[in-house]
């Protein structure tokens, strides 16, 4: 056991609330140190305990992230979205490790938006948004620390009520405990007395070594039943009455305009009620979405394109390839002399690899419902970003943004696409609420066909790169990359860009992830009308795959053992070390491996948002038919809170790499996407999945890191270096075609 | 036009356009909510329901195509099989998002329902027309095998 004071803001990036904010938060005007009412709109019991009250035995303990309820429920208070990512689970987790509770009695629900009581401390706790990874790793300290809390509030009012001293008290699986006395009390018992006890300035939190439900390899998922029954809502199940249902016509090429329209059609289609133009296109807005979808097919929209994008992604990739080759670009990474260096390399690679739009392609479509009333107005939304939803409805609908009340559903995922840094899609619902003067509450549902052509994709990149290493054992690298600004232009580029370099167009290149002597890694910025976005990643879906290629060539030039070459240039990143060994000896790596057949396998390893992973895959190459047969997974995330949700996460990841490594791909003719549905959009499906995935988890006392993300940029290069090892085939476009690469590089 | 359908073993009427998909009937017309909207298409199956007990792609089914019909939707799924599958996917954590479980489940029981021990090349035929996003599909292939010993194991027979 060890003190930690509220006021250390505890190891890492994580800082905590110090002791004032907390009382700010946790403390209605004028009742001192009670937990009564904290959460407006959460908290139906608080609202009766005014100054000078007293809570009554059946009160709950009310806290910021963990209410105790007299029916002996804890409920802990998700500032996270859930989209099948496991935070409902792993949030839980944490409160209820230092709470002692039994897991039987965890609860989970969403957090209301506000600010700074729910920011995103990864993030600079001002915002409240779920990303880049960071829900547990923000959250570890903070709910650890609401958990203790909780827990000594508990214990104080046992003591208190059967005058025993709180040191004799004891805590164990949801059962409050006085052993020579005899007493013991559910935490629902002793609820309302906790609710009337000062808060610790102190709380103990626990040594790691004593955790029971922090590591334990199968904590069921708080939310697995009620996906398996169809009784989990998501944003699209929201019912008001009187609600209507829209979508929205829009421009069909990026960056064009309403001109006119013409809805006499729309109109006359029976159950649409109102058509309506709003910034971002037309609405047409029914009683139901099969009007809504009919009304839509027959609307007349006269578009302005005088500033839309034209070009097709056969020109766009034309144009990055020359610019790949020009002066113009930005340094991310310099050191020795990589030309010189080049030029005197032993053995020398390079390649050039190209890499396409994406669309994240949730399995629920963008959903959102908004109501107006009188100065306020209500949100129902797999909100990823609620601070920046909650500003820009409050914006246009004319109100302060606490007017704007968000709930945040269950998301059908999002791998990034719900987190918008304008708020596509809630702005669109707020906007046709106000178009349509709030006579109703309106539901706006896209189709998938809205979403696939919908952009904000992972931008289209294009890499050139050279490698060399000389006599000697030094590597030289020099990349240049043409992508997009996924940043550029948002509120996030104060924040996050530095001389207008991009992190999230650069990151996780080899000269970050690999000691190498000499690097030159430059980026050019194009100009495209393509909307882009962050897709489960970010930037590591293409700089972790030129990396892992162009290593594993240089390996192979210079006739060593992917592994071991690796490890030669890792010496200042022991954590990529012991990944790297764990996967290769839980995949037998030095083993024999049994080529016939046209059989392969593969390594790759990277780190991302703190996390760091190695994946091994074994393949069949039949013809120009590539089946992976086996992946195995080795993951540094920290302490691993929920270790099944990380195993979980890895083989989610490895299916969503897998899949855009295969066959994803958007496509632009003339400024028009090619691809509408899935049909064309191809994503990985069951009989595509690897047979086998094997997760082992590096054993770390370091505090937690994330795992939503970082399982997916090693698969596809640790697929295309299978596919080398049993063919000798290079894939250096995505997604992969094998009859094409044999042509390009034969 | 009025069409008479059976819903999870209730007598239903919808007073709708008979080009209606099914999907929407159910969901805006009928308010079941667990049968979910994924592609339009018949592409992904989020919407599957069954038909007179056949796995059936509600978003491109009209209503008029089940007039005196059964439809079960994941809220009225109570076979043997369904019962089974369903307690197989929360014993191992099957959802992730679970947005496109519904229909994975239906899809799954109804495989269950005709063949009690399916192979993995079954699962693979059955299962195919399934998308999640989230790629569950290892989970997926082993509930389903799970499911299928527990529905053979002694005190299920005859459940």
């Amino acid at each position: 056991m060890y003190l930690r004071h509220r006021e250390d803001g505890g190891p890492g990036r994580t800082t905590g609330l110090n002791r004032r904010q907390f009382l700010e938060l946790t403390t209605l005007a004028g009742t001192g140190l009670t937990l009564g009412v904290l959460l407006p709109g959460c908290s139906p019991a608080g609202t009766g305990t005014g100054a000078g009250t007293v809570a009554g035995p059946s009160a709950p303990l009310e806290m910021p992230f963990v209410r105790i309820a007299p029916d002996n429920t804890v409920t802990v208070i998700s500032k996270h979205l859930e989209a099948g990512q496991g935070v409902w689970t792993g949030l839980p987790a944490i409160v209820a490790e230092e709470l002692d509770a039994s897991w039987e009695q965890m609860r989970v629900e969403s957090a209301p938006a506000k600010v700074p009581m729910y920011g995103n401390l990864a993030m600079g706790g001002k915002v409240q948004l779920t990303g880049g990874s960071t829900a547990t790793a923000n959250s570890w300290q903070q709910l650890r620390e609401a958990g203790a809390t909780a827990r000594a509030m508990l214990v104080a009012a046992a003591a208190q009520q059967w005058k025993v001293p709180a040191a004799e008290v004891t805590v164990s699986e949801g059962v409050v405990a006085h052993g020579p006395s005899g007493h013991k009390a559910s935490f629902g018992e002793l609820a309302g007395g906790a609710a009337q006890q000062p808060v610790p300035t102190q709380v103990k939190l626990k040594d790691p070594a004593s955790f029971k439900i922090i590591g334990r390899e199968h904590l069921p998922r708080l939310d697995a039943r009620a996906k398996s029954t169809g009784t989990q809502q998501y944003a699209i199940d929201v019912r008001l009455p009187g609600m209507m249902t829209a979508v929205v016509m829009r421009p069909p090429r990026f960056g064009g305009k309403v001109k006119s329209f013409d809805a006499a059609g729309s109109r006359a289609v029976p159950g649409v009620v109102d058509v309506v133009e709003i910034p971002r296109g037309v609405a047409v807005v029914a009683r139901d979405m099969y009007s809504a979808k009919k009304g839509r097919e027959a609307l007349k929209v006269s578009w302005d394109e005088s500033a839309a994008e034209k070009r097709g992604t056969t020109q766009i990739l034309k144009e990055y390839r020359e610019l790949a080759r020009g002066k113009q670009a930005l340094i991310a990474a310099q050191s020795g002399d990589a030309n010189q260096a080049l030029a005197h390399a032993v053995h020398r690679v390079e390649g050039e690899f190209e890499f396409p739009y994406l669309a994240h392609a949730t399995m629920e479509p963008l959903t959102a419902v908004c109501s107006l009333g009188a100065n306020q107005c209500e949100i129902w939304a797999g909100c990823q970003f609620q601070t920046l939803d909650q500003a820009t409805a409050a914006t246009i609908l004319g109100l302060k943004p606490e007017q704007v009340t968000i709930h945040t559903l269950a998301a059908g995922g999002t791998f990034g696409r719900r987190a918008t840094p304008d708020s596509d899609y809630v702005s669109e619902v707020a906007s046709i609420v106000k178009a349509t003067g709030g006579k109703y509450p309106v539901r706006l549902i896209w189709t998938r066909e809205d979403d696939i052509t919908g952009g904000r994709y992972r931008p289209l990149n294009y890499h050139r790169v050279e490698a060399g290493i000389d006599k000697d054992g030094k590597v030289a690298w020099r990349q240049r990359l043409v992508g997009q600004s996924i940043i550029g232009g948002t509120p996030f580029e104060a924040m996050m860009m530095k001389n207008g370099l991009d992190p999230t167009a650069v990151g996780g290149n080899a000269a970050e992830e690999y000691d190498l002597d000499h690097t030159h890694v430059s980026w050019t910025r194009p100009k495209v009308g393509v909307p882009v976005l962050w897709w489960r990643s970010v930037e590591n879906t293409h700089t972790a795959y030129s990396k892992e290629v162009m290593i594993d060539e240089l390996a192979q030039a210079a006739g060593k053992d992917p592994v071991a070459f690796r490890l030669a240039y890792l010496g200042k990143h022991p954590r990529h070390v012991a990944a790297l060994k764990l996967a290769a000896e839980k995949a037998g790596w030095d083993q024999p491996f049994a080529k016939q057949g046209g059989r392969g396998r593969g390594i790759a390893v990277h780190e991302s948002f703190g996390t760091v992973v190695a994946q091994v895959a074994e393949v069949t190459v039949v013809g120009d038919h590539l089946t992976v047969d086996r992946v195995v997974c080795a993951v540094d995330c920290g302490i691993a809170v929920t270790p099944d949700v990380v195993r979980a996460q890895m083989q989610s990841a490895i299916g969503y790499g897998l899949s855009a490594a295969l066959s994803g791909k958007i496509t632009l003719t003339d400024g028009h996407v090619d691809q509408t549905n899935f049909h064309q959009y191809t994503v990985l499906r069951l009989p595509d999945m690897p047979r086998t995935i094997e997760v082992y988890i590096v054993p770390s006392t370091n505090a937690p890191s994330g795992v939503g993300e970082p399982g997916t940029p090693p698969i596809a290069p640790a697929v295309a270096n299978a596919v080398r090892d049993a063919t000798g085939v290079k894939l250096h476009t995505l997604p992969f075609d094998l009859s094409a690469a044999r042509r390009a590089h034969a | 036009m009025s069409i008479k359908l059976t819903v999870n073993g209730a007598s239903r009427e919808l007073d709708v356009d008979p080009d209606m998909p099914l999907l929407w009937a159910i969901r805006d017309h009928l308010e079941l909510s667990g049968t979910k909207f994924g592609c339009g298409m018949a592409l992904c199956g989020a919407c599957t329901v069954h038909i007179d007990g056949a796995p059936t792609r509600s978003c491109i089914t009209p209503v008029s195509a089940v007039d005196g019909k059964s439809i079960t939707t994941i809220e009225g799924l109570a076979t043997a099989a369904g019962k089974a599958v369903q307690e197989a996917w929360v014993a191992l954590d099957v959802p992730q998002c679970g947005y496109c479980q519904s229909g994975q489940i239906m899809s799954a029981a109804a495989l269950l329902a005709g063949n009690p021990k399916p192979s993995d090349a079954d699962i693979d035929a059955a299962m195919a027309g399934n998308i999640c996003r989230c790629a569950t599909y290892v989970r997926i292939r082993s509930a389903i095998h799970q499911a299928a010993g527990a529905l053979a194991a002694p005190q299920s027979k005859g459940a």
